[in-house]
Parts: C-alpha cells; sequence; structure tokens
C-alpha cells in the first residue's frame, strides 16, 4: 500500500514535469502551421525548418558558438582558481570564489543590469564578445563547484608522492591532478554549456539587439504569433540537455556531483 | 602534499587570471550599477554623472510598492508550494534505488535548464485554447468546451512551480541523501507508521535545511522575469520586468539600477537570514 502510495506520488511529479513536454512534442510534429493538440496529421517538417530557415539557423549556431565559447572561459577562470585554493594556504583567496558564485546566487537581472552598463559606459555595447563574457562570468559557478568538488577528493598523498620523487609543481598539476578532476572539468564544461544555451537575460540585455540567440529568437516569434517551429526547437533542446546530462551520468557519478557521499552507495 | 602559504611571487600566478577576470567583469560593473543608480537620466544620451537620490525616491510610491509587494508574495507561494511538493519527493528519491536516482537526476537537471522562454511557451501552450489541457477536460465531459486558463495568476504560478521545482529538489538532495537512515528504522521499530515517521522524525531534523531551502527558492522566484509577461496579465508582472522595461525601452537606466540596488539589498538580506538559519542549524 505505501509503494502504491509512493509510486503514485512519482508518478505525478513525473507528469507535472512532462506534460509541458509532451503537448509542445505533440504541437511540434503537427502537419498545419497551426496551434492543436492533439495533432493533426503527422510532420517532422518543423524541424527541417530549424535548418532551413536561415534565421533559425543563424540562431541555432549563434547559441552554440555562445555556449562552447562562455563555457570555455568560465573553465578558464575556474580551474586556475579551483587549483590555487586547494593549492595554497591563503584564506583571503577565498573572496574569489566568493565572487565566482555571486553572479549565479543574485537574480539573474542584477547581473545582466550590471553588465549591461559597464558595456554601454565603456562603448562596447553590441559587440558578439560581450556576450560571451558576460555568459561566461554568469556561469562560471558552475565549473567552479564542480572542480571545488573534484580538488577535494584528490587523495593528497599522491600529490606529495610525486613531489618527493621531484616533480614540480607543472608536472604534478599535469600527470597527477588534471586526470584526476578530468571527469569534473567535463561536468563543469557540461553545465555551463547546456545553461548558456537557454539562458535569456542576460543574452538579451548584452547582445539582444545585435544578435539573435534562439531563446531570444523564441521569444520574439511568441510576441509576433505562434510558428510550429517553436515548438520543434524547444524539443530539440530539451533533447540535448537530456543528452549531456545522460553522457555525465554515464561516465561520471551523478549523484556525486550532485552533493551525495558516495559512501552510501 | 599540505597547503602551503605563497612564498613567492610567481605562486600567485594562477590567481592572476580568474582574480583580473571576476574584478573586471563583475565587481566594476557591479560598482558602476550602483554609480549609475545616483546619476541622473539625460534624455538625449544615455545619463549624466551627478549625485542625486531621486532615482531611490521615485520608487517610494505606491505603484512600486504594490509591484515589490507583488514580487516578494510571488516569490513566497512559489518558495512554500515547491518545498511542499519537493520535501517527501526528494526523500523518497534519496532512498531509492542508484539507478532510479540517476534516472530522475538527469531528467530534473533537464527541466532545469530549460529556458524561461521555453517553459512560458510550454505552459501558454497548455493552457490555451486549442491545444490546452482544457481539451482533454471537455473530451472526457468535465467541462462543455475547451477555455483559456491564461493570462492568470494561477498560470503564473503553475509555470514558477514548474520552474523552481527541479532547483528544490537538487538543493534538498544533499540533505536529504546524507540523513542518517536508522533514524527513521529506529521510529519505525517503535511502530511508528512511515508517514508519521516522515512527520516526526524527518521534517524535524531538517527543519534549519528546509527553512534555508524556502529561501534559496524564493531568491530563485525573486529573478523570474519572462513568465509573468508571457502567462500573467500587466498587475502580475514583478520588479525584474520593470528594471529590464525601464533599462531597455524607457532608456532610463539610473531608475532601473536603483531599482536593482534595492533588490540586490532584499537578496542580500534574506542570503544573510539563510547563512543565520545554517549557523543555528550546525548549533542544535
Amino acid at each position: 500500500m505505501n509503494t502504491l502510495l509512493q509510486r503514485l506520488y512519482f508518478c505525478l511529479i513525473g507528469l507535472f514535469l512532462s506534460l509541458p513536454i509532451i503537448v509542445v512534442a505533440g504541437v511540434s510534429v503537427n502537419e498545419k502551421q497551426t496551434l492543436a493538440f492533439p495533432p493533426q496529421g503527422f510532420s517532422l517538417g518543423w524541424y527541417g525548418e530549424i535548418f532551413a530557415n536561415v534565421e533559425w539557423r543563424n540562431a541555432l549556431f549563434a547559441s552554440i558558438t555562445l555556449a562552447a565559447l562562455s563555457a570555455a572561459v568560465a573553465l578558464l577562470i575556474a580551474l586556475p582558481l579551483a587549483w590555487f585554493l586547494w593549492r595554497r594556504d591563503a584564506p583571503w583567496a577565498s573572496i574569489f570564489q566568493l565572487l565566482g558564485i555571486a553572479p549565479f546566487t543574485l537574480p539573474p537581472v542584477i547581473t545582466a543590469l550590471g553588465l549591461l552598463t559597464f558595456w554601454a559606459t565603456t562603448g562596447f555595447y553590441g559587440q558578439p564578445a560581450t556576450a560571451v563574457i558576460s555568459h561566461a562570468i554568469f556561469f562560471v559557478t558552475l565549473p567552479l563547484v564542480t572542480l571545488s568538488l573534484g580538488f577535494s577528493s584528490i587523495d593528497r598523498s599522491l600529490v606529495e608522492a610525486a613531489a618527493t620523487m621531484g616533480a614540480d609543481d607543472r608536472t604534478i598539476f599535469r600527470t597527477v591532478v588534471l586526470p584526476l578532476i578530468l571527469p569534473y572539468l567535463i561536468s563543469g564544461y557540461a553545465f555551463a554549456f547546456v545553461l548558456s544555451l537557454n539562458e535569456y537575460i542576460v543574452a538579451y540585455m548584452t547582445i539582444g539587439f545585435t544578435m539573435e540567440t534562439l531563446p531570444i529568437k523564441i521569444f520574439n516569434a511568441l510576441r509576433y504569433g505562434y510558428t510550429p517551429t517553436m515548438a520543434s526547437v524547444t524539443i530539440l533542446f530539451v533533447a540535448i540537455a537530456a543528452v549531456i546530462f545522460g553522457l555525465v551520468a554515464r561516465f561520471g557519478d551523478l549523484p556525486k556531483l550532485l552533493g551525495a557521499m558516495s559512501s552510501r552507495d | 602534499m599540505r597547503r602551503e602559504a605563497p612564498q613567492k611571487l610567481s605562486d600567485y600566478g594562477p590567481l592572476v587570471f580568474p582574480a583580473g577576470m571576476l574584478i573586471v567583469f563583475f565587481v566594476v560593473p557591479f560598482a558602476t550599477m550602483i554609480a549609475v543608480s545616483f546619476f541622473k537620466r539625460d534624455p538625449a544620451g544615455f545619463y549624466s554623472a551627478d549625485f542625486v537620490f531621486d532615482n531611490y525616491a521615485r520608487f517610494l510610491s505606491l505603484f512600486f510598492g504594490k509591484v515589490l509587494g507583488f514580487s516578494l508574495f510571488l516569490a513566497i507561494a512559489v518558495a512554500i508550494c515547491c518545498v511542499v511538493l519537493a520535501v517527501p519527493f526528494t526523500y523518497l528519491l534519496s532512498r531509492a534505488g542508484r539507478r532510479a536516482q540517476v534516472l530522475w537526476l538527469v531528467a530534473l537537471l533537464s527541466v532545469l535548464s530549460l529556458s524561461e522562454v521555453i517553459i512560458g511557451f510550454a505552459w501558454s501552450t497548455l493552457f490555451s485554447r486549442t491545444a490546452g489541457i482544457t481539451n482533454i477536460l471537455a473530451a472526457l465531459g468535465i467541462l462543455k468546451e475547451a477555455v483559456a486558463l491564461n493570462p492568470s495568476f494561477g498560470a503564473v504560478l503553475t509555470a514558477m512551480v514548474y520552474q523552481a521545482l527541479p532547483y528544490t529538489v537538487l538543493v534538498l538532495y544533499p540533505a536529504l541523501v546524507r540523513l542518517d537512515p536508522t533514524l527513521t528504522e529506529a521510529a519505525r521499530t517503535l511502530g511508528a507508521s512511515p508517514v508519521k515517521a516522515f512527520f516526526t522524525v524527518v521534517v524535524p531534523a531538517l527543519r534549519n535545511t528546509i527553512v534555508a531551502t524556502l529561501i534559496m527558492v524564493f531568491i530563485f522566484a525573486l529573478g523570474s522575469y519572462l513568465l509573468p509577461q508571457i502567462l500573467g496579465r500587466p498587475q502580475h508582472w514583478t520588479l525584474s520586468v520593470l528594471i529590464t522595461d525601464q533599462a531597455i525601452y524607457q532608456s532610463n537606466m539610473p531608475f532601473a539600477a536603483a531599482m536593482a540596488v534595492f533588490l540586490v539589498l532584499v537578496t542580500l538580506g534574506l542570503v544573510a537570514l539563510t547563512v543565520y538559519a545554517g549557523r543555528k542549524g550546525e548549533a542544535a
């Protein structure tokens, strides 16, 4: 009886989480250009439209480029910082960890507005590079958290052994530390990539008028009426996120990455 | 290897790039925003440097008071709904098998990463007359005919709970996974039903975690920007919407900045409260 109740509860939550996706998936295979569910006819044409229509294709390309570059910059900020905090005893340096987490903790409109005033004041407003840096700063929290977790899981005696054998910091980092934190590095990148792909307000306020990312394109399309391509893009993005997190789970320890202790397994 | 204090100047090497980036692109913009909030709006250009309190004074009006009040009320409602739904769910999830846990975590992360635009679009479809859930109710004969459920407060609330629920579960997850299972086993051995054990043992043991989660979800919901616009009426717009509106469409950066600074102060106050609740939890 009790497990039945439990299953029912899981099903209800699952239904709540998947209902919008199911309906949008249904709408996305509609044959005609109308908003209808259950779908009338079946067509994958709206998926082709993402690549065939130059506007949607550009937006898709802009989003993927932005996500790939900004996640890379976020990693370049997070990795040396996490390494320094783990390697060196300098308590004041953790202020930078706090600075790395702050943009993600505050309501996003604040980071977005701060960056907008900054880019406008310095005269860089509207250039694509500003969006890359803005997203990198906004999402640096994710690799920072996974990498801090990764470093804390390293057995220091391993590094000690390497040092005793005469390896310098650089060699230790390359041969011992890097292989051990590689999964955390990859998952940190994956998290930042997926969230950047879907981010709206920071991108909108930094480059919204000169470049359209997919979320911006969807929102603009939403204002001027409905097009089924919105539904197919939505499903494409859910699928990308699910595949990336699925891969992280397949090759890494997802419960541990999300804060569970591994000893329970 | 023990952590050593930096000795040579070159030991600081790894810190240069991260510190530089965070200072130039986070601290400086933040400071710029605070400075701009005291500037004067320049109708011809952008703004002119000044030191006035007009921007702050301006939102001490009934209109902005109402917007702020509504934003806070909406965020509180979302936080309560999410925590009530997520605590039992996360508890059951943390007791489930590893495979099931991983599957749910992937699903939750996927929903969490969904753009607010996409969530707004999905729910506006679900609440629409032509493709919405009321069609199902009509087909079942519960309703006479399909109706549109948005724009409405309920639509905004539902979509925001949808957006924040995965976040809530992931915030609760570490604490619940680490909760000592012998606690509930003891209660069960003494004859408590699972539901009773949950409410008399698990919930009190997690009181501080729950309070901290409520505050974190509240802050998360406070940042919601598109859902009130897509699914609500103008009276359902939040402070985030007004900030963006002032900054982009009214070109009144000083006023937008003043509102943002105010929002930061509210948020920081709540973060301080979270830390305080956490400290008390450790002491108890």
